[in-house]
């Protein structure tokens, strides 16, 4: 498989051009998760003097609405860059280009990486002198966890791609709305064992699981589980392989139906 | 020696079909128009010579290389311009052929857009965002992202769309002295008559996917026995005979 560093790196100056070139798009990726931390701190604040089970590891929940934000932002971050050039009608140009639909991907996903660490990064450092709280103190198994968010966000944000690919942008908002279906499932806030039992092994099937499990067994045990590490990775890597085969999946049907010269807004 | 060579070429959408079996050369080094009216199947075609669209059934092949198995071979060598495709508006006109080039693998690219931006006089806007130039400025521009790589083939998707006369004309006179400079082949599909008459070796008369008609202008002028390609156009478009066929 030919793969151009050269070409991807060009993708990437693309949209890196437009963030440059914008302070409030570069303002609106560090807001909101920077707000979303900043609830969940007095969220923190005040479960851990009203229970037994926050009061164990201050910070918990900052700690999980900052992992939760990576892989919001790590689909975001994918999908965005994809809707960026069906909104400026450019998708023709590349298309004819020696641009391979493989580099556009890699060039996605490097482009979702910057802007997630350009969104959450902010949020993390505030966290210190606001609520006495750094998530680095996770240390080494804090790569892990923003690890296996971000490759599930990945394989989210091509899965949405290849949907507007194939629906066109009314299909855009799913975005932003379909990550959430999988908030609930993920136990970013409680146990897993809190969810009904037949609602279980849905919840096990995701990777977000696993993490976030993983991450509560850290805090509260100082315990890192390779087995559930394990997993999340196995389970990422299906994951990731499904979201990106439906991208050239819709890649092929959109050549097949010549979706790619006439697609924009 | 051929630049394009298509052979039972079909496209169809659902029960539409768009492309109807075409086989046709273009030779290396000409200027080729398809010409036809709204629907005759021009831009689905150009779509296929560029790799964007798959074929139904039928071959294409492209500067030597099978276009459907091996396109990624040859696109480096081709390069395209349309007015009904972008390019990114937020970016500068700079920015753009930056990224562009990345893309196409030109080499000492800040040269070459210098180059670029003193033929197709550029520097004015260069630095300004794409989106917020005039219909003229954004077909210099468009030309320039397609003139990055030097390509062996041009395929253009009605160049002087939209342009003033003026305009116009400097941009047939730009592609007329690119093809002479450089031996390139060009490939457009247009419905301008004087575009096609002035800057054209051969044309492909379209009707409903199918080639009805082919030469070069003043032979198709002669054979319909009118004063234009407008009034030849019109003869294919109605389904008019030709005079010397009803006589």
């Amino acid at each position: 498989m030919t793969l151009s560093t050269r070409r991807i790196e060009a993708m990437c100056l693309r949209h890196l051009y437009i963030l440059k070139g914008s302070w409030p798009r570069l303002l609106e990726m560090a807001y909101w998760p920077a707000v979303n931390m900043v609830v969940w701190g007095f969220t923190n604040r005040f479960f851990a003097e009203h229970s037994t089970w926050v009061a164990q590891a201050g910070g918990i929940l900052i700690g999980a609405v900052l992992l939760w934000d990576v892989m919001f932002r790590g689909n975001l971050g994918v999908a965005l860059s994809f809707l960026e050039e069906m909104w400026s009608r450019n998708l023709g140009h590349l298309s004819v280009s020696p641009l391979r639909p493989h580099e556009l991907v890699i060039s996605m996903l490097t482009m979702s990486l910057i802007r997630t660490v350009i969104g959450v990064l902010p949020a993390a450092l505030l966290a210190i002198p606001l609520y006495h709280y750094s998530i680095f103190t996770l240390g080494a198994p804090l790569v892990a966890f923003w690890f296996c968010l971000m490759v599930s966000g990945w394989a989210m944000g091509l899965a949405v791609s290849a949907l507007v690919l194939r629906f066109g942008l009314g299909a855009e908002s799913l975005a932003w709305v379909l990550i959430f279906a999988m908030a609930p499932l993920a136990g970013i806030y409680y146990p897993i064992s809190t969810l009904p039992a037949w609602l279980q092994p849905v919840a096990w099937a995701l990777p977000p699981a696993h993490v976030f499990e993983g991450m509560r067994a850290v805090v509260f045990e100082g315990d890192m589980r390779l087995d559930l590490l394990a997993s999340a990775l196995a389970l990422n890597a299906l994951y990731l392989a499904l979201g990106a085969g439906l991208f050239l999946w819709a890649w092929h049907g959109a050549r097949v139906r010549g979706a790619l010269l006439n697609v924009g807004e | 020696m051929n630049a394009v060579e298509v052979r039972s070429l079909f496209k169809s959408f659902g029960p539409v079909k768009a492309v109807d079996g075409l086989d046709f050369t273009i030779a290396a080094g000409s200027t080729t128009a398809l010409l036809g009216g709204n629907g005759a199947g021009k831009t689905t075609t150009l779509s296929m010579l560029l790799g964007l669209l798959l074929p139904t059934s039928g071959s294409i092949t492209v500067l030597g290389e099978d276009m459907v198995r091996h396109r990624y071979r040859v696109l480096p060598r081709m390069n395209f311009s349309s007015p009904y495709v972008d390019l990114p508006h937020r970016l500068s006109v700079r920015q753009n052929l930056k990224v562009y080039g990345g893309l196409y693998g030109v080499e000492h690219l800040k040269d070459r857009i210098a180059e670029l931006a003193d033929e197709l006089e550029l520097g004015e806007f260069i630095d300004r965002p794409a989106g917020k130039l005039s219909a003229g400025q954004k077909t210099r521009v468009a030309l320039a992202k397609a003139l990055l790589n030097k390509p062996d083939l041009l395929l253009l998707d009605e160049p002087t769309a939209s342009l003033d006369p003026d305009t116009a004309d400097w941009v047939r006179s730009y592609f007329q002295a690119y093809r002479e400079r450089t031996g390139a082949t060009i490939v457009l599909a247009s419905h301008n008559m004087t575009e096609v008459e002035r800057m054209c070796d051969r044309v492909l008369m379209m009707k409903q996917g199918r080639i009805v008609d082919q030469g070069s202008p003043a032979a198709l002028i002669e054979r319909f026995g009118r004063a234009s390609m407008e009034e030849v156009f019109l003869d294919i478009a109605r389904d008019r005979q030709r005079p010397e066929a009803t006589s």
